[in-house]
């Protein structure tokens, strides 16, 4: 029965799933822990991840790696706070353009030199990790950015709900965040200009043949993960306030996480950015929940998360890898049941 | 052997990655003389190599990795797991030398760890690693918390801070042991030729008998190792381990790699070229450290430095097509 449902949507069941249980587990062992607290402070946190991960996963999507994102999330949080203590009576829209456009210069740089030059992106991308890491650092001077320099509908932005009910608060960033997911989804799955980043990712050698501008489809998705590592950029000053020159360090490696976990194959080709969102929904939900878990410190953060991440593509690569035997073995069934039909087929 | 033949090799020698390179160490270390007298003294050199010790003995083996055509971005999280762990295993009363063994043994553990899920389930190097990049960090928070362990034995401290031979300290004869025998064993043995071949081809080097899945697992088993060498290495060298050792070392380590002309595709590089990166990295630090550059801008220089090295062929076709002819591109 299971051969009737494609493989992206069963692998999201299977996430959904495992996401149900963690939460079961943990309000099996943690007294109070199902309450409207915890779903608006991993909502939010989610919101910020979530965004750049969906960037990332359009980059790993044509078989690339945008190791530059948490440092484009720094830079962009410390320039725009910079900014707005400067002029703090740009129009809120305004700045949140702003700091879309200035992420997607960044991404357009590493777009450039792996698309243009054909370099491989991984050190493109550790390259631009430390280069823009360090334009942050000198340009700062060592600097901070404080929540008192800031007007104040940037910390407020934060903290603003589109909707309550009872006690649950679904915050704006959220509902940004699911619309920017949403609106990507149907981009890859619904566009001509979408599938072009699976085609590129599962086979160049033929995409090209197809017609399509492997460069400039590279060059996208670069773009679009600086930008929303831009807006993530954004959401983290408002949600931070105080930015130091670390501020984003590590993102790089939750992102790649959260879209690994979610589904999207690292070899590009395949994947979904409603998984990615479950995904990193299920890292940040696990992170913050052993916090709360008295059995053990919140020490144990870091090593289960990089265990999950293993597991989570170990059963992955498992999974596709019956998937296939089994599709595999059917075909060969229906080829041997019907050999003029069956023909044409390999 | 004939005068032209000889002057025709050292051309050919110049013009590979390796001369030029060698072209950049002369001019870096000369440039360097310059600005302050003090530079060429053995006790400066030594103090050069001494404070990035950690990561050019971990660039050594990573060299193998990365020609066999795959990636350990864990080896930093490795050393910081075998400096808590030292530090964990003291406190709990084991003795320092037995412990040191006992960590050891921890970094092959690790490197089998990677190689079980890159060779046995077949998973890619790339993501094997920064699963465990995560995890092995997170075991050595879990050992040490916030928490700083210092109080090493004497001779323990000893060994990493002062000199053993003459000035050299420990960890210096250590890289300089280690690096004689990557060349060796990479440049001069069949299991040397083994890794290069698996990096050109995979498929090549698995249908021609070569147990690809042994080579790697070798590869990975040492990556382990001496990250774990290099973390006790570490502790001994500041003389007491915190949960954050050696945080961010493997983009260090990895740039130092390919900066030396190894690729990131498999198949190409040397350890001399290695060697060579290593001499330009330290000397371009030193130069930038006397020109009052901090850290975070040294290491966005050595960015910049990685991706002109991996632009090479093209710049090389540029020039080609800027004076017209001339050599043809690689």
């Amino acid at each position: 029965m299971f051969d009737r449902i494609p493989a992206q949507t069963l692998r999201l069941l299977i996430l959904l799933a495992v996401f149900a249980g963690v939460v079961l587990f943990f309000a099996a062992v943690i007294d109070g822990y199902l309450n409207a607290r915890l779903f608006n402070r991993i909502s939010t946190s989610v919101a910020i991840i979530a965004l750049i991960a969906t960037g990332q996963a359009f980059v790993v999507l044509t078989r690339n790696i945008d190791l530059s994102v948490g440092s484009v999330v720094g830079c962009v949080a410390y320039f725009v706070g910079g900014l707005l203590a400067l002029w703090p009576g740009m129009p809120p829209l305004a700045v949140a353009l702003l700091a879309v456009l200035i992420g997607a210069g960044f991404g357009a740089v590493n777009g450039f030199l792996v698309a243009r030059f054909g370099l491989p992106s991984i050190i493109v991308t550790l390259a631009t990790l430390a280069i823009f890491r360090s334009i942050l650092v000198q340009s700062s001077d060592g600097a901070s950015i404080t929540t008192d320099s800031l007007p104040a509908w940037v910390p407020g932005f934060a903290q603003a709900n589109a909707f309550t009910l009872g006690e649950l608060q679904l915050r704006w960033m959220v509902v940004v965040t699911l619309v920017v997911v949403l609106a990507a989804h149907l981009f890859l799955t619904r566009l001509r200009a979408g599938r072009r980043f699976f085609a590129i990712g599962s086979n160049p050698d033929a995409a090209r043949f197809a017609g399509i501008d492997a460069a400039r489809t590279v060059f996208l998705a670069f773009v679009i993960s600086g930008a929303l590592a831009g807006l993530a950029g954004f959401m983290f000053l408002s949600r931070f306030g105080n930015i130091t020159v670390v501020a984003g360090l590590g993102f790089e490696l939750k992102s790649v996480g959260a879209v690994v976990v979610g589904g999207v194959n690292i070899f590009g080709g395949s994947g979904n950015v409603i998984g990615v969102l479950v995904g990193a929904a299920l890292i940040d939900l696990i992170d913050t929940s052993l916090v709360r878990w008295e059995l053990v410190s919140e020490f144990w953060r870091e090593a289960v998360l990089g265990l999950l991440i293993l597991a989570a593509v170990v059963a992955d690569a498992l999974l596709s890898r019956r998937l296939m035997a089994r599709r595999r073995r059917a075909a060969a069934g229906a080829a041997a049941a019907a050999p003029a039909i069956g023909e044409g087929r390999t | 052997m004939s005068e032209r033949g000889l002057a025709g090799r050292l051309r050919a020698q110049l013009a590979s990655w390796e001369g030029f390179l060698l072209l950049v160490v002369v001019l870096l270390v000369a440039l360097n003389a310059v600005a302050t007298p003090y530079f060429l003294t053995v006790q400066n050199q030594i103090n050069l190599f001494q404070l990035s010790i950690e990561k050019i003995i971990v660039a050594l083996v990573m060299t193998f990795v990365i020609i066999n055509g795959e990636i350990d971005l864990s080896v930093a999280s490795v050393m910081g797991l075998a400096a808590c762990a030292f530090g964990w295993l003291f406190q709990q009363g084991m003795p320092a030398g037995l412990a040191v063994a006992v960590v050891l043994g921890i970094g092959i553990l690790c490197g089998a760890f990677n190689a079980f899920f890159v060779v046995a389930v077949g998973l890619p190097s790339l993501v094997v690693t920064l699963a465990t990049l995560i995890a092995f960090r997170g075991m050595a928070r879990i050992l040490v918390e916030d928490r700083g362990i210092g109080g090493f034995p004497d001779w323990f401290n000893r060994l990493g801070q002062q000199p053993l031979v003459g000035p050299f300290p420990m960890a210096l004869l250590v890289f300089a042991v280690l690096a004689a025998v990557a060349f060796f064993v990479l440049q001069r043995t069949a299991f040397g030729r083994r890794v290069y071949f698996i990096g050109l081809s995979r498929e090549v080097a698995a249908f021609s008998g070569v147990d690809v899945g042994r080579v790697k697992a070798a590869v990975f088993v040492a990556s382990g190792l001496v990250a774990a060498l290099a973390g006790l290495l570490y502790a001994a060298r500041v003389g007491s381990v915190r949960g954050d050792v050696a945080l961010g070392f493997e983009l260090d380590i990895i740039t130092i790699v390919l900066l030396g002309g190894v690729s990131i595709f498999g198949g190409v590089g040397t350890v001399t070229g290695t060697l060579l990166s290593i001499l330009i990295v330290l000397n371009l630090r030193n130069g930038m450290a006397l020109a009052n550059i901090t850290g975070h801008i040294q290491t966005g220089v050595l960015g910049v430095l990685l991706i002109l090295s991996v632009m090479v062929p093209t710049i090389r076709g540029w020039a080609a097509r800027l004076f017209g002819g001339g050599e043809a591109v690689r």
